[in-house]
């Protein structure tokens, strides 16, 4: 049975990005969100650290700073007019959020706490700054439910539990979207003037990550479909600091408390990587450096692990030895209660995932895929972009991780993904509303389900020769060894040879379950081949590019090169074949110079 | 080891009563529940439906019954069980939709009934910055803040089996964390609705939902405090 809905503004995905965008769109236009997760199971809600702004509630800080530092963070490949335009939001936006009535953590005056972050630094002495914005280690948790709580004061009407299968345009503009509902398998197609994608990232195609189950790329996928190219897809962060074996994150807050990182030799070796920051530096440069260490034969017991030490010995040992201090000046010392207090959640996870008390033991770690700088392209308004001379698809907006606008460059600042999402979010929503009160409907087309069905029809016909876990798991495998921290054109080659070969094996998946409620395998197989079509897309935009910059480091190419890659990869899926072009960097003040921390 | 992995079954589209399939699978100490489950949905029984998203206890998708305490299946490590065996079933007093997925619309109705948001209609500071709070106010509902909606709470809690109209504690958890924030100005509007008949009276304080909470909330000590804030109407 298909239904049919109308509404001036459809925003896709409930987390942070989609529900901002949906409180600002239902100020002036009819807005809905549909969402396959009930909202508050979004990927926001797992976010840890913080949020960057510039407020300067310890010590002077400005937008300016903030600018540079994410320009730096990521490798000069972040557009600067738009990185501008979100710190100088951040600041606004934060306050917006507590507002709202977000429970961030307090200063004794009782302002809103911060914190150290990898890469935020002052730029008078280039020593960290507390920039970031925390409510403990649970600051995405907090925005998730703010907004949410946001939106039942405000009455949003959800659509939960709907997966988004197709987009719908016409005339060269946007028509609506078509759903799956979950609960009884029934399509709903959704006719609107403006669409927002917000759907999160697609860090599931690595065998170790920090990313939900739900972490599928659909929203990247779905465009690309239709013939909107995605961009910047080689630039992948893998955190240096996952839990050994499952992935799961532990903050860079730990580090920010003063916590350091030791080989298997007991040394603190981020001193050698990166002599003023140290543990502190950018993620792609201390994952490398973790790589290096574990290939040097330095990782514990030879294995393929380090330790992350947050003991609070260990931690003053160091600050007294880097003369760390506090805001009014004395020595920085702390005691494992206060250690306990600023981690609650990451003590948790490691004493329920690895049996181990952060402020006893050492915990294990290996860096972990966690964050797309890559994906749909926009500019800083959120409409997205199209072609190498950034035209506008009317009606269309992408905001949070499964955009590229691109503020993140080639390697994204901690705390900055919640910036983007409250900023960019706000802005998408604004502006759909506005584009929206000032066009009429496109027409549906005729039959606006059809390529829903199809794809639908496709799982459930296979000859069942393969299984969909399987080719799963070997994508994973793959592109953790050929397409992750160190990349060769080898590897590059090889991995997007098997990635083809996967495809072609997908072909013959049966989805078993012919039910219509809840059928968890049809929507599961089909989130399986967005991540095959994301991680083929992302290979070929990897191998093209011969130089190594922010999180794609290349064997073969280990120097930057400006002169010829100073410029943002645009990719096209067309079949088995992936169609590159590309645009160049804005670039407002800041000249690309080395990256040294 | 081998795990025996028994698991509730349901299809409402064909089936007229639940079943019991087992499965056995090998299985690490450090595997969570979960790790069992999505390889029996992966690569024995695809038909197998249940939620899931984070993996790590913070979604709070895949509240189920496990061994007859609610748990996050995320959360539930295969050498915290005593023995080899281990059940897994939906949440109970929630209508079962399909295997392990039950119906949650109740459970949200009930946490949107207690104003769930943060109600202060006073002009905000001049200087357009935050409201100011002082370390201990915003300690006092510290605790509440941490709820993740998973419903293991409510569903565990015998008043809310008796009749589905109560409230439950996990509404009383979230108007705690409204009430007892220093910003806010509606507590005696939700004090009001607590009062009434399914309200806050309705728990006999049989400790169920501490002991299921996976973030560890003090959620029988968080009703006290609401019980108390609406006999005494102080919020102390
Ligand atoms: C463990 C962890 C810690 C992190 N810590 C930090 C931090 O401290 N600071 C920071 O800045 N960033 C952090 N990040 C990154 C940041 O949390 C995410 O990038 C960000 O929250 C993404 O928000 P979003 O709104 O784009 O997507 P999400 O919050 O993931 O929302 C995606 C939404 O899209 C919906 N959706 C997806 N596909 C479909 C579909 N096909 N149909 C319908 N709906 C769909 C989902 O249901 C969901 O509601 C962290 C990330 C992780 C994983
Ligand atoms: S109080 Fe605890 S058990 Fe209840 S819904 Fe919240 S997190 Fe879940
Ligand atoms: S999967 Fe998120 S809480 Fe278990």
């Amino acid at each position: 049975m298909v239904h049919t809905h109308t509404y001036d503004v459809i925003v896709v995905g409930g987390g942070g990005a989609g529900l901002m965008a949906a409180l600002y769109a239902s100020k002036r236009a009819r807005t809905a969100v549909i969402s396959k997760l009930y909202p508050t199971r979004s990927h926001t809600g797992t976010a840890q650290g913080g949020i960057g702004a510039a407020l300067g509630n310890l010590e002077e800080d400005h937008w300016e700073w903030h600018a540079f530092d994410t320009v730096k963070g990521s490798d000069y490949l972040g557009d600067q007019d738009a990185i501008e335009f979100m710190c100088r939001e951040a600041i606004q936006a934060v306050y917006d959020l507590e507002h709202m009535g977000l429970p961030f953590s307090r200063t004794p005056q009782g302002r809103i706490d911060q914190r150290f972050f990898g890469g935020h630094t002052n730029n008078m002495t280039g020593k960290p700054v507390r920039r970031s914005c925390y409510a403990a280690d649970r600051t995405g948790h907090m925005i998730l439910q703010t907004l949410y709580q946001q939106c039942i004061k405000n009455g949003i009407r959800f659509f939960d539990e709907f997966q988004v299968m197709d987009l719908l345009l016409q005339n060269g503009a946007v028509a609506g979207v078509v759903a799956v509902e979950l609960a009884t398998g029934d399509l709903h197609v959704f006719h609107s003037k403006a669409v927002v994608f917000a759907t999160g990232g697609h860090g599931r195609m690595w065998e170790v990550t920090s990313n939900a189950y739900a972490y599928t790329g659909d929203g990247v996928a779905v465009t690309l479909r239709r013939g909107i190219p995605a961009e910047d897809m080689e630039f992948f962060q893998f955190h240096p600091t996952g839990i050994y074996k499952l992935g799961i994150l532990i903050t860079e807050a730990v580090r920010g408390e003063g916590g350091v990182l030791i080989n298997g030799q007991g040394e603190r070796f981020m001193e050698r990587y990166a002599p003023r920051i140290k543990d502190l530096a950018s993620r792609d440069v201390v994952s490398r450096a973790i790589y290096l260490e574990i290939k040097e034969g330095r990782g514990v017991n030879g294995k393929n692990y380090l330790y992350l030490d947050v003991r609070p010995e260990t931690v003053n040992y160091y600050a007294e030895k880097d003369g760390r201090t506090r805001p009014d000046g004395s020595p920085y010392r702390v005691t494992a209660e206060e250690i306990l207090a600023k981690i609650p959640d990451i003590t948790d996870f490691c004493r329920t995932y690895l049996g181990v008390d952060p402020v006893k033991d050492l915990i294990p770690i290996q860096p972990t895929a966690h964050y797309a700088m890559g994906g749909i392209p926009t500019n800083k308004y959120a409409e997205v972009v199209i072609d190498s001379r950034n035209t506008v698809l009317p009606g269309l907006y992408a905001a949070g991780e499964c955009a590229c606008v691109s503020v993140h460059g080639a390697n994204r600042l901690g705390t900055n993904s919640l910036v983007d999402l409250v900023v960019f979010g706000k802005y998408a929503g604004i502006k759909a509303a506005e584009y929206a009160n000032g066009v009429d409907f496109q027409p549906l087309p005729e039959d606006p389900t059809d390529f829903t069905r199809q794809q639908i029809e496709a799982l459930r016909h296979g000859d069942g020769r393969e299984k969909a876990s399987q080719i799963g798991r070997e994508l994973r495998h793959l592109m953790f060894d050929k397409v992750g921290v160190f990349r060769t054109e080898e590897g590059l080659q090889e991995a997007v040879e098997k990635i083809k070969e996967l495809r072609e094996r997908f072909r013959h998946v049966r989805v078993s379950d012919s039910g219509r409620a809840f059928n968890t395998e049809l929507l599961n197989t089909w989130e399986l081949g967005n991540l095959l079509d994301l991680a083929l897309v992302t290979a070929v935009s990897a191998l093209e590019r011969k130089e190594s910059r922010g999180a794609h480091a290349r064997e073969d190419y280990p120097k930057r090169d400006d002169e010829n890659w100073l410029k943002h990869t645009l990719a096209w899926l067309d079949g088995d074949r992936v169609h590159l072009d590309y645009k160049p960097v804005v670039i407002t003040q800041y000249t690309p110079k080395e990256r040294v921390y | 080891m081998e795990v025996r992995v028994r698991v509730f079954r349901f299809n409402p589209e064909i089936d007229r009563r639940p079943r019991y399939d087992v499965f056995t699978v090998e299985a690490e100490p450090m595997d969570r529940v979960l790790d069992l489950l999505e390889y029996i949905r992966g690569d024995i029984d695809g038909t197998l439906s249940f939620r899931r998203s984070c993996g790590h206890g913070i979604c709070g998708s895949d509240a189920m019954r496990i061994n007859g305490r609610n748990m996050l299946a995320c959360k539930a490590l295969v050498k915290n069980f005593e023995t080899n065996e281990i059940t897994v079933e939906p949440l109970l007093g929630l209508r079962v939709l399909k295997d392990l997925i039950v119906d949650m619309e109740p459970f949200f109705e009930h946490y949107r009934s207690v104003l769930p948001y943060l109600i202060n209609d006073e002009p905000l500071p001049e200087d357009g910055r935050e409201r100011l709070q002082s370390p201990a106010e915003r300690e006092r509902f510290d605790d509440t803040t941490k709820c993740i909606l998973c419903a293991a709470c409510t569903t565990s809690c015998p008043s809310f089996w008796a009749d589905g109209h109560y409230v439950g504690p996990a509404a009383i958890v979230n108007a705690h964390r409204f009430i007892f924030d220093s910003r806010d100005r509606a507590a005696a509007q939700r004090l009001e609705i607590l009062n009434q008949q399914m309200g806050v009276w309705r728990c006999r304080t049989a400790f169920n939902c501490t002991e299921a909470c996976p973030r560890e909330i003090k959620v029988t000590q968080a009703i006290a405090e609401v019980k108390r804030a609406i006999q005494t109407g102080r919020l102390d």
